[in-house]
């Protein structure tokens, strides 16, 4: 059935007569005459935004994580943090081969305007999936988190992501709006090697002292920490980190 | 009577002439030499292969996997134990030209020296300046890795009698100068034909069958032919469209992606306009005579049909707000997918690849930043990919075959870097 059989035979349009019959001529008269010439200098925004559209499709539109475990919540992680993980990306420190893919050709200032761009986004927090473990790993997540395990070389998160966990200037992430899988990968990437960050690396220490119940519990309590309602990083050496880390100059 | 200001300027060059070894005119021109040889070593690409991300320049130890194991980079770097620092310039030369070690031993040509024999003696003395002028790096080259019987390298001898053919390029002269200096540079230190050639199983790509496409080994990336306009043959482009391709990265006819993209990164984006030009017209001219793509569409098979179907909902959904309801995209940014060869090529791979992998085209000094395509492997199911592709493949006049949910899950493992 042809587009000109359904609008003789279209009921509304009988009705409306020879009225409604020129309304459609005359509107793809328009279209006929606009496309042709107007696609040819249609361009997409000049806007960061729009060229970081391939982002978007894994870390949401504003960069708030989707409901995917493994692709994690970029807006508002310090502009140093987010810059570093570009660089290890793009030049193999981090492997995760869709991203190294993606960024490999990239020069480092679009790097460093796409860090920019991500760490001022304040987009409201996804809805928090429910906690699946029990209440005496919670509680192991919580003293690790925020106490440490000293006996094992184990420092509080919090000495160096901050009490509510939003990060610090210039380059220590936020562990807030995190997926648990997210958490535990990471730990389990800087264990094995296939996240190492600039030298000394403090988060392959760290890692490497958990067991892997430790890092089941710290993931599973952090994932369940709502974000704050001022999720901005502390400010450049507001905190007094136990042990030296490469990325983090102090 | 000068002042003290122009007494200094001519006293300043002086004093350095004195000093150094060389008088001024002779520093001069190894200036100039070893800047001609920085220019001519990115036409080569060398640093592509002879660097590893992140890694010292030119101290090799790249992996290159192979069909018949894995190679290493060698160090060009000039340090003399573990560099090039003790060869000469002859030594330099018959590597370029022979591929031979200074010590007569024969090189795998995952070294382009099929295409490097070509390069004349000036710009390899030229090269070979600049490479002495960088900072030795003390690497050792790390053994090849490859299976019986490819250790062996006598059987290299039985390649070369096969597909290597010595000699420096020979201009033609029923052609301009332009279009000679493009051919140097493509079928020289371009060495275009390593990938746009078809790879036979024992691993080269016979001369007469030169740039007429391939499926490039390990890589799982399709080389499209340069001499066929149903490919990526440019003949029907404008001069202008192929050196914004190849230098920028984008065009308005289409961009550049996969391995493409690190040859326009590392290497084309530094060449000056003549060579670009040259290499254009060059390119132009290899698909001139080829039959441009036919118009019509090959008629689907009925189970096609609902492909085609389910394939344009998921356009629609998912990539008609860049590339436009009617395939035109938003070019340059946006490349056109309607009358775009690369997609309606008879391999389907980079299409798919395309769709599951995403991908920036290069940052260069032509676009600095680009937009970018997201990665669609985590979101489309097999059927969805193969449903968008065969769809991209016959709309808007395109004329490519239909493709399979099994040809598009096979290539969810390919490769990324």
């Amino acid at each position: 059935m042809s587009f000109w059989s359904l609008v003789g035979r279209g009921s509304l349009i009988n009705r409306a007569g020879r009225l409604g019959r020129s309304i459609v001529v005359i509107t793809l008269t328009f279209w006929s005459a606009t496309v042709p010439h107007a696609q040819p200098t249609a361009h997409p925004p000049d806007t960061i935004e729009a060229r970081m559209l391939a982002c978007a499709a894994c870390h949401g539109p504003q960069g708030q994580g989707t409901n995917n475990d493994y692709f994690p919540r970029l807006a508002g992680k310090p502009a140093g943090y987010l810059l570093n993980q570009l660089v290890a990306f793009r030049d193999g420190r981090r492997r995760y081969p869709p991203m190294n893919y993606l960024l490999e050709y990239l020069p480092e200032a679009y790097l460093r305007q796409m860090a920019d761009y991500l760490a001022a986004l304040r987009p409201p927090p996804l809805p928090q999936a429910a906690t699946e473990v029990g209440p005496a790993l919670l509680t192991r997540g919580r003293e690790l988190v925020t106490e440490g395990d000293p006996g094992h070389g184990v420092p509080a998160c919090a000495r160096c992501h901050g009490p509510t966990f939003t990060g610090m200037e210039p380059a220590i992430p936020g562990l807030v709006g995190l997926h648990a899988s997210y958490i535990s990968a990471q730990l389990g990437a800087w264990r094995y090697g296939t996240r190492t960050a600039a030298a000394p690396d403090c988060m392959q220490i760290v890692a490497s002292s958990l067991t892997e119940n430790d890092v089941s519990a710290v993931a599973a309590w952090l994932a369940s920490l709502p974000i704050p309602s001022d999720p901005s990083p502390a400010a450049r050496g507001a905190l007094s980190m136990p042990l030296p880390c490469g990325s983090e100059p102090n | 009577m000068p002042s003290i200001w122009q007494t200094l300027s001519l006293a300043i060059p002086l004093a350095f002439g004195l000093v150094a070894s060389l008088p001024p005119s002779a520093r001069a021109d190894q200036q100039a030499e070893i800047a001609e040889g920085e220019y001519l070593a990115r036409a080569g690409d060398c640093i592509a292969c002879h660097t590893v991300p992140d890694g010292a320049l030119f101290a090799g130890g790249l992996p290159m996997l192979t069909p018949f194991g894995t190679l290493y980079s060698s160090n060009i770097s000039p340090d003399p134990a573990t560099g090039i620092g003790k060869w000469s310039a002859d030594d330099f030369y018959r590597t370029m030209h022979q591929g031979r070690f200074p010590d007569g031993g024969l090189i795998y040509p995952a070294m382009p020296f099929p295409s490097y024999t070509k390069v004349t003696r000036k710009d390899c003395d030229a090269i070979y300046a600049y490479l002495r002028s960088v900072p030795p790096v003390r690497q050792p080259n790390r053994p090849n890795d490859l299976r019986f019987p490819f250790n062996n390298r006598s059987l290299i001898l039985g390649w070369r009698t096969l597909f290597f053919q010595e000699g420096e390029y020979k201009p033609d002269p029923s052609k301009s100068a332009e279009w000679n200096r493009g051919a140097y540079l493509v079928e020289g230190l371009g060495h275009c034909a390593m990938c746009h050639s078809p790879i036979n199983a024992l691993g080269g790509s016979p001369e007469s069958k030169a740039f007429e496409g391939g499926l490039i080994p390990m890589q799982n990336w399709y080389a499209p032919s340069l001499t066929s306009n149903k490919e990526a043959g440019l003949g029907e482009w404008n001069i202008k469209e192929i050196t914004d391709l190849l230098r920028t990265g984008i065009s308005h006819r289409g961009a550049v992606y996969g391995p493409m993209a690190e040859v326009t990164f590392d290497s084309l984006q530094y060449l000056n306009d003549a060579d670009v030009h040259a290499m254009a017209v060059y390119l132009k001219s290899l698909s001139e005579g080829s039959p441009p793509a036919t118009e019509v569409s090959s008629i689907p098979a009925p189970e096609s049909s609902l492909l085609l179907n389910f394939g344009q909902t998921t356009y629609q959904t998912h990539c008609a707000s860049c590339h436009a309801p009617d395939g035109r995209g938003m070019p340059p940014e946006y490349p056109p997918l309607a009358g775009n060869p690369s997609i309606q090529m008879q391999s389907a791979v980079n299409p798919i690849r395309m769709v599951l992998n995403g991908g920036f085209p290069p940052g260069t000094a032509g676009n600095p930043k680009p937009y970018g395509m997201p990665p669609f492997a985590q979101l489309l199911s097999d059927d969805e990919v193969a449903a968008v592709v065969t769809y991209i493949r016959a709309a808007w006049g395109n004329r490519g075959a239909p493709v399979s949910a099994r040809e598009a899950n096979r290539l969810r493992t390919a490769p990324l870097d």
